[in-house]
């Protein structure tokens, strides 16, 4: 019983630091159509960043610090890298994507010298608690806590805010809305704004857990974020948040089941045929909706 | 485009090139006293060899990416079929027990060179025969195994579009990776260790009794193999079957409307892709001397799309002509970035380890982002016409 | 704004060209060693430790009397990038730069994708801490100064099973990784045939979530976890394990023995032990020398992670060089083919113990150091030498 609540324990923790992730993908694709591979590694920047403020700077003011960059980051991204190319063919951005993808990996290798990096303490989040009878961090506690809580802000965002209004109706049809006189550009900047900031905080939880950060620590679970929210239908957040939960746990199990099965191996690959199963048979996901030309 | 292609000059240039490969590898052994770069071990041929196998890679999936707009990232997967299937295969049976000594051997105990030996004898030009015959023989099965692959996924993927397609593809390359190294499966994978001592490019140098080299074929031979392989790709894209992908590329309805079979097009050009891509990957394993699922990952494939964009999508020669810049540049000629340089005492600063793959992907970005159509577009490098404007002087290449 | 970009791009590549036509051409008195180790990738952390310890030695020993001629030695280095992709290009490139023979590499894997190179080029390559059996086995270039993964799993489970009487063992290793799967593999069968239980599980390449394996080893009440994963992948495991309050003894292989792991265990209630080649204060003058040499420069403090523990792949890459000038001595000559001809043959008493090759070109060593972390301090604390079952 302790060993189940255990691996569920980690599942959901797994699953909260995927959605934040997934917001970010979801929101990008919803609008632009485009698979932005560099997400993932805004995450693993976030990380590297957090440890770089933190040896100089106290937690305090360094954690905003670290959202306040990544912000940055996704923004500065998105103007150099994607803008240029918004009348280009979509495979040409997404092929930028993965040069930006390629670009932070490599800088990382650079400026960390490819050592794994160590993602300081935070107080609280790292200290441990007992949870019928499993030990366990804080932030294990914290994360899905602190997901609902993101994700009614940014529903509340979304849904009553103008800005919101423009986004999903950007996402809804994107020549349109440029002709109704919406400043398409201005909601991209604030997706992208969004999707870092969420991905920084993603990154906080992440690596408050996991605290060893390489310079490909961000592309796994940038790409199964990435499933996650194609499982919960692309472009809605409720679905990325459930699919990522789900990905997240059903990942934990497969990695607890008995070891004389030997099908641990297969977590990450697990997730990969879900994917294919899923945009075979139903290729709006979980809450999106039907489209004739998503797929 | 309706007039007659002229071959001749293309072909007669391609026998040249592939004539001066062999030259250039035997050089030095008739001309002791050039310089060091001229000796078979030098990086300018290990660059040669790489690019020959990956330019292979890289027309397959520009075939596929440029020829018929379906976007995969599957290339690794496929070869990493191609690689096991061809490692598997060659392995010469004496060697199996010690390459496969986790497992107590191999449970496939065939080996076709071994098998082609027992017909022409083992030594001398019997067993050279063999060997030639079976890595031939090899390769064919390695992409053949790759494109069924291929035809199995390609039912329920190839259904996707655009960005859909590109991250199931992504996907099903690493659910192949994670079964490849599956301790289960390893009397046949051999899990996790790599499988080697399968006949190389080495092994296809000529050498006299006692062992000394009298002619070095080792760069020449993944050349061949490559001119052949690209020589059928571009036979198809030039044939009605050609015009049809590119048709689905430009507009899927109006092809269809125009009576082009959508699916089987498609797949078509997935499998015909997949099983070069397969062949490639078994020459990749020929180039690096083993199999091993762990260096097919999905950053293999990303290097292989950027050099196909940086090269022009839809454009063979530029794929090769980009492979060859790419290789040269990432493991040869840029390889001074990382470590310290000192220009008359003066330490140029940023120089140390990984700077290389920064001003790398760097150059990348800008490519993608100012030169987006590559070094060719989707033009080709057309010989016959370039000789021609020297002959007669007109300047044919301006219409 | 093109014009201005493809010019500069252009310029970079001629400067690119220049640098190469520039590299090499030393002169006749200079002996170029050849040193083929990761500085990028997952294992960077160990090959720049063991890098450095060859960089000392030189320092030390910067010449070589060989024939009645004293060479200086130049070391010559080449980035494996720890990958079998990168290893060829980069064994290649060290063969194109004359060198008399080659030391390295961290990782067993990239030796064997480099192997071949050495083997075409008749360039002989001493192993360092490359302990997997296929590096040497079929390649007759290819030597090693160090123990073997099936003598090493022999030895620590010997160790689990003297130290803990254990009879269940949860053993954990990356899949697809040669080096874990190997000696998960000779561990089971050590273990097995003493009547031991094995459970084995594998997690996929950029894992980063041990807590469920963690947690199974601990509901399946093992006596020992036996992990021989690479570096960022020990420190992960060990964080975790830390949060989780296992405290079931760890066993972990030679690539464990590192300061990033130890720092993991610092404070903690875990108890590591892990077998390696080399105890500090197994040679006091060589402790001394090397930590003065770590703290005196920056660029090797920061390569051996900002402190001045040391790493026994340090004391090999030491010990390798020795060899590598022994070697030399013994050929009379910096010719290659002299060099390989006299490896064999060479014997040296190095501060890890002394060094001699068998007939397949492997070290021959019947002891392995086992050392504990100490927890309080954060050091590595002598436990005893094993020796593997009587064989």
């Amino acid at each position: 019983m302790e060993y189940v609540i255990s691996v569920l324990l980690s599942g959901i923790s797994v699953g909260g630091q995927y959605a934040l992730i997934a917001i970010g993908y979801t929101l990008v694709y919803g609008i632009l159509r485009l698979i932005n591979f560099a997400h993932g590694d805004v995450f693993m920047v976030a990380g590297l960043l957090g440890i770089y403020l933190t040896a100089v700077l106290p937690i305090p003011v360094s954690l905003p610090l670290v959202i306040v960059f990544t912000v940055l980051l996704g923004f500065t991204i998105e103007r150099a890298a994607y803008r240029p190319l918004r009348e280009a063919p979509r495979m040409s951005v997404m092929i930028s994507a993965i040069g930006v993808s390629y670009l932070l990996q490599n800088t990382a290798t650079y400026v960390t010298g490819g050592q794994p990096m160590t993602y300081p303490t935070i107080p609280f989040l790292s200290d441990t608690v007992n949870v019928a009878g499993t030990q366990t961090k804080w932030v294990v506690i914290i994360t899905p806590i602190l997901v609902l809580i993101l994700v009614t802000i940014l529903s509340m965002l979304i849904n009553g805010t103008k800005i919101g209004m423009a986004m999903r109706a950007v996402s809804k049809d994107f020549e349109t809305s440029r002709l109704m006189g919406i400043k398409i550009n201005l909601v991209i900047s604030v997706t992208f704004i969004i999707g870092s900031a969420l991905a920084a905080v993603g990154s906080n939880l992440f690596f408050t857990n996991y605290p060893a950060i390489t310079p490909m620590a961000g592309a796994m679970p940038g790409l199964k974020a990435f499933v996650a929210a194609v499982f919960g239908g692309i472009g809605s957040i409720p679905g990325a948040v459930l699919g990522a939960f789900l990905i997240g746990i059903c990942e934990t199990i497969i990695k607890g089941l008995p070891s004389s099965w030997d099908v641990s191996v297969f977590s990450d690959a697990f997730t990969f045929a879900l994917l294919i199963v899923i945009l075979v048979f139903k290729p709006q996901g979980l809450f999106g909706e039907a489209a004739a030309d998503k797929v | 485009m309706t007039e007659k292609k002229n071959y001749r000059p293309t072909i007669l240039l391609i026998a040249g090139l592939l004539i001066f490969v062999i030259i250039l590898e035997n050089i030095r052994s008739v001309f002791p006293w050039l310089p060091q770069i001229f000796d078979p071990m030098s990086p300018l041929f290990t660059v040669l060899k790489k690019a020959a196998v990956y330019s292979l890679v890289a027309v397959s999936m520009n075939l596929l990416n440029g020829f018929t707009g379906l976007f995969s990232l599957g290339q690794a997967g496929f070869m990493l079929l191609g690689a096991y299937t061809y490692a598997i295969l060659t392995v010469p049976s004496e060697l199996k027990d010690q390459v496969y000594y986790l497992f107590g051997g191999c449970a496939f105990q065939f080996s076709i060179v071994d098998f082609f030996k027992g017909i022409f004898g083992a030594g001398g030009a019997g067993g050279a025969f063999s060997m030639v015959l079976g890595c031939i023989i090899a390769l064919i099965l390695a992409g053949t195994v790759a494109g069924f692959f291929a035809f199995l996924i390609g039912f329920p993927v190839l259904r996707l579009k655009s960005d859909y397609l590109v991250i199931a593809t992504l996907g099903f390359a690493e659910i192949l990776r994670a079964f490849f190294q599956w301790q289960r499966l390893g009397p046949i994978t051999n899990g996790a260790n790599m499988i080697k001592g399968f006949p190389t490019f080495s092994s296809f140098n000529i050498t006299d009794g006692s062992g000394r080299t009298i002619l070095q074929l080792s760069t020449f031979i993944p050349f061949l193999v490559t001119t052949i392989c690209i020589a059928i790709i571009v036979l198809l894209i030039n044939s009605s079957y050609g015009r049809a992908f590119k048709s689905i590329r430009d507009d899927e309805i109006a092809s269809e409307a125009m009576g082009i079979r959508l699916f089987s097009h498609k797949m078509l050009s997935f499998v015909i892709s997949s099983f070069f891509a397969g062949v490639g990957g078994g020459l990749f394993a020929m180039y690096v001397a083993n199999a091993q699922a762990k260096a097919f990952t999905s950053t293999m494939t990303y290097e292989l799309l950027l050099i196909v964009v940086i090269g022009g999508i839809g454009s063979v020669s530029g794929s090769v002509i980009a492979t060859f810049l790419y290789v040269a540049c990432s493991e040869w000629w840029l390889r001074f970035l990382d470590s310290e340089q000192y220009i008359g005492g003066f330490k140029v600063p940023l120089l140390r380890n990984g700077f290389r793959m920064v001003v790398f992907s760097v150059v990348i970005m800008i490519i993608v982002l100012f030169f987006s159509k590559g070094i060719m577009g989707n033009r080709e490098i057309n010989i016959a016409a370039l000789l021609d404007r020297k002959k007669t002087g007109k300047d044919k290449a301006k219409k | 704004m093109k014009k201005i970009i493809s010019v500069m791009l252009a310029g970079m590549m001629a400067f690119g060209l220049m640098a190469c036509g520039s590299a090499g051409g030393a002169g006749g008195d200079t002996i170029k060693i050849g040193v083929f180790e990761p500085s990028t990738g997952d294992s960077a952390s160990g090959g720049k430790k063991e890098i450095l310890g060859m960089q000392y030695a030189n320092s030390e020993t910067p010449t070589v009397e060989a024939g009645g001629k004293t060479y200086k030695v130049e070391l010559v280095y080449a980035d494996n990038g720890s990958s079998a992709d990168k290893a060829p290009s980069a064994a290649s490139e060290l063969v194109g730069k004359n060198v008399a023979l080659v030391l390295g590499s961290y990782g067993s894997g990239v030796s064997m994708a480099g192997g071949p190179k050495f083997d075409e080029a008749g360039l002989a390559a001493i192993g360092v801490t490359c302990t997997n059996p296929n590096v040497t086995a079929g390649n007759d270039y290819y030597f090693r100064i160090c123990f073997l993964d099936n003598f090493q799993a022999d030895v620590l489970a010997n160790f689990a099973m003297e130290k803990f009487g254990a009879k269940k063992a949860y053993c954990l290793g990356e899949n697809g990784n040669e080096y874990d799967q190997g000696l998960v593999a000779f561990f089971t069968q050590v273990f097995e045939a003493a009547g031991g239980e094995v459970i084995s599980d594998s997690f996929p390449t950029n894992n980063s979530d041990f807590t469920s394996y963690l947690n199974k080893a601990k509901s399946e009440n093992a006596d020992v976890i036996f992990t021989p994963v690479s570096i960022a992948y020990a420190k992960q495991i060990m964080e975790q394990a830390a949060s989780l309050n296992i405290d079931i003894p760890f066993l972990g292989s030679d690539t464990l023995d590192d300061n990033m792991v130890l720092e993991a265990t610092k404070d903690t209630n875990l108890r590591l032990y892990v077998s390696t080649f080399y105890q500090e204060g197994g040679s006091d003058t060589f402790d001394k020398g090397i930590k003065d040499y770590i703290n005196n420069n920056s660029d090797a403090l920061t390569a051996n992670g900002g402190n001045d523990t040391i790493s026994a792949v340090t004391a090999m890459g030491y010990d390798a060089y020795y060899v590598a000038l022994e070697a030399i001595k013994a050929a009379g000559s910096g010719d290659k083919g002299a060099i390989k001809g006299a490896i064999p043959g060479v014997t040296w008493n190095g501060v890890s113990g002394s060094i001699a090759f068998d007939s397949q070109g492997d070290a021959v060593r019947d002891t392995a150091y086992i050392k504990t972390a100490d927890t309080a301090t954060g050091t590595w604390a002598f436990e005893k030498v094993q020796t593997g079952s009587a064989k």
